[in-house]
């Protein structure tokens, strides 16, 4: 196959190639790095002309790195991010990325990115799963230090015995960092979300890491359609001169590591300061709406939801899965409307409050036991809706989402009958009938 | 949710909106004109010669200050705590910037130049803790915690401030000293100055030959040891 010659899949859909192309051995293997040419992110995320390509969502999350201008990427392989992060050191060998290396270990690799942050440059990992965990002290001191940077989540089990599958329960871990969180449905959100992740989080007024979850292997490894801007543009450099805390000064040592606040002093002071630090760093996390709104459309999406008396909301893969749910209620005469949570840090929940306030059965699917989003919804909607709210269907452990278990939510929540899939611990809103809750309780 | 930050030409005035960044402007003025103790407060990006842009707007806080009879000027050079205890005579920090509000009965104030995060955690505090009405002239998107905002200001902006304060004195017949020394030292300033207690604010503006000089301000090597 000659160089020009462009892969496709059987649809006839171009595939990017994983390879580094090949060069001849005169040309610069940076030119075509060196040719890009900055544009505003208004118009890279609103008038850039886009091309469709079929990629895997590793793939989409090199193709927005090679766009993103990042100066630095730091890399620790961990199934399945493993192969997000490999893509990224081609990025490297082709010139997009200007620093790029293999961390110890993950607490290495998000101090490290911590760093590169302070002392001003754009930055980007990825990590999953356990991994995700190791490094969270260092990702959950990012926010106070008002570190802009953008980390990839795709999310696997984190619990024992040890399972690679994948399972959203480390998003849980993340959502009172004080970080900002999106979670992708698909390829193309991996694309999208990451750019913007850059654009938001270094907004002055934000200033602040974003982290961008995925279900692992269903969207890293797999294969979707991405719209993509030619990769002959990318977004302005990090302008560190602006924000909101000044940069680390690393040519005159010693160079102070930590935020200065002051800590181990066990006094009234002492402990205000820390209180105001952690209200202006959620403060933050609000003022980053507005820049969702400009760059991604807003904090959710919603499909047929105006007059709807059903809803089902998920976000990530569950939301690919209930979309066609919804596509089988409307066969069996159902109006169900879909709401996507794409932010998690901040919430929609202003969003929320005024599109289920009809509502009168609420489905919420999720890749995980605990039922985090099932617990954010309840909490935000709670006075504003007197929906009956199912905190289900649940699968975890590397399970798929059936379609069917989401419509059969739909039909018992309808018809009023027992789910089978369920538990009614999970079931909450204005309806629940105290007395079967407790019998239940009473048989566990 | 919460109080929004102003766009571009706005300002934030008690909380509200305001579309005319102006009238937050002459608001600032009457306070900065008619409280006790009345502060200025310049943070590092006027403090420290980073770039000839930053000379220029320190040189026009300069000309704010010199519409305000007996208005301080204490600095915040850096954002380290001050240990073992703060001089609030000499400085306020984002640690604990209610120290120097309470040092000095301080009743309004405006910070510039100092770092939106910093700026924040200090205004925060200030607004928490004491009865002083804050005001922040800020050079990005402003801030949601002070009472009076403006945004995007640059050197021009800072000098339309300083001709509006001008103006609103007129009109409330406030009048300055005769030897334009309006600027009032605190006891910390007025020692290293050999008693004084007043000066002209002008006479700190910075000159191509003097920018950095610590000596040009008088202080003393001693004084420099002293502060590391």
């Amino acid at each position: 196959m000659s160089e020009t010659e462009v892969k496709t899949n059987p649809q006839g859909d171009p595939v990017t190639s994983v390879a580094v192309p090949k060069a001849d051995r005169k040309s610069d293997p940076h030119g075509e790095a060196k040719r890009q040419r900055v544009v505003t992110p208004e118009y890279m995320f609103h008038e850039a002309p886009r091309t469709k390509e079929f990629i895997t969502g590793s793939e989409a999350a090199k193709e927005a790195i090679r766009r993103s201008n990042v100066d630095l990427a730091i890399a620790y392989p961990i199934t399945p991010q493993s192969e997000t992060m490999q893509l990224v050191g081609v990025l490297y060998g082709e010139g997009y990325v200007k620093e790029y290396y293999r961390g110890e270990e993950e607490v290495g690799v998000m101090a490290a990115i911590a760093g590169g942050s302070r002392a001003g440059v754009r930055c980007y990992t990825a990590t999953a799963g356990p991994g995700t965990l190791r490094g969270l002290e260092g990702i959950a001191s990012w926010p106070g230090h008002r570190l802009p940077v953008v980390a990839m989540f795709t999310c696997r089990v984190v619990n024992a015995p040890l399972a690679i599958q994948p399972d959203n329960i480390e998003v849980s871990y993340l959502l009172n960092c004080g970080m900002i969180v999106f979670h992708a449905e698909n390829q193309q959100d991996m694309f999208d979300f990451t750019m913007a992740g850059f654009t938001i989080s270094e907004k002055n007024d934000v200033t602040l890491p974003v982290g961008v979850c995925c279900d692992g292997f269903f969207v890293t490894h797999a294969r979707g359609y991405v719209r993509m801007q030619d990769r002959g543009i990318k977004l302005p450099p990090r302008e560190a001169w602006r924000g909101a805390v000044p940069v680390l000064d690393a040519e005159n040592p010693p160079a102070r590591l930590s935020r200065d606040a002051p800590v181990q002093k066990s006094n009234f002071m002492a402990y205000n300061i820390h209180a105001v630090w952690q209200q202006e760093v959620w403060a933050a996390v609000e003022r980053s709406r507005k820049y969702i709104d400009r760059y991604m459309g807003g904090l959710l999406t919603a499909e047929n939801v105006d007059d709807a008396e059903v809803i089902i909301i998920a976000s990530g893969s569950a939301a690919a899965q209930s979309r066609e749910a919804v596509r089988l209620c409307k066969e069996k005469g159902m109006k169900v409307g879909l709401i996507k949570v794409r932010s998690l840090r901040p919430f929609p929940t202003k969003e929320l409050r005024q599109l289920c306030g009809k509502a009168k059965l609420i489905v919420i699917p999720e890749f995980n036991y605990v039922g985090w989003l099932a617990k954010e919804v309840a909490t935000a909607i709670y006075g504003f809706s007197n929906a009956k709210i199912i905190g289900g269907p649940r699968v975890y452990g590397g399970q798929s989402m059936p379609v069917e278990l989401i419509v059969d939510e739909v039909e018992s929540g309808v018809s009023g009958k027992k789910s089978t899939n369920v538990a009614m611990s999970q079931i909450m809103g204005g309806v629940v009938n105290a007395d079967e809750v407790a019998h239940f309780m009473r048989s566990i | 949710m919460g109080v929004s930050l102003p766009d571009p030409g706005q300002g934030l005035f008690y909380g509200l909106l305001e579309p005319n960044e102006e009238v937050v402007i002459e608001e600032m003025a009457r306070k900065m004109l008619t409280s006790p103790n009345a502060t200025l407060f310049p943070g590092p990006l006027l403090l420290w010669a980073w770039n000839d842009h930053a000379v220029e707007k320190a040189k026009a806080t300069l000309e704010i200050a010199a519409q305000i009879p007996e208005v301080m000027v204490i600095p915040m050079p850096d954002y380290r705590p001050k240990y073992p205890k703060i001089d609030p005579e000499e400085v306020i920090n984002p640690n604990h910037p209610n120290l120097t509000i309470w040092g000095n009965k301080i009743e309004a104030c405006i910070f510039i130049g100092v770092h939106c995060h910093y700026a924040n955690l200090t205004l925060k505090m200030i607004r928490a803790g004491t009865n002083c009405c804050t005001m922040a002239i800020c050079a990005e998107q402003g801030h949601e915690d002070a009472m009076l905002t403006i945004r995007d200001s640059d050197t021009l902006k800072i000098k339309r401030v300083a001709q509006i304060f001008k103006r609103v004195r007129e009109e409330m017949g406030i009048k300055l000293p005769e030897n334009g020394e309006n600027v009032r030292f605190t006891g910390t300033q007025s020692k290293v100055h050999g008693g004084k207690t007043h000066t002209n604010p002008m006479a700190f503006a910075p000159t191509p030959g003097g920018t950095g000089s610590a000596a040009m301000f008088g202080h003393s090597a001693e004084h420099m040891k002293r502060e590391g």
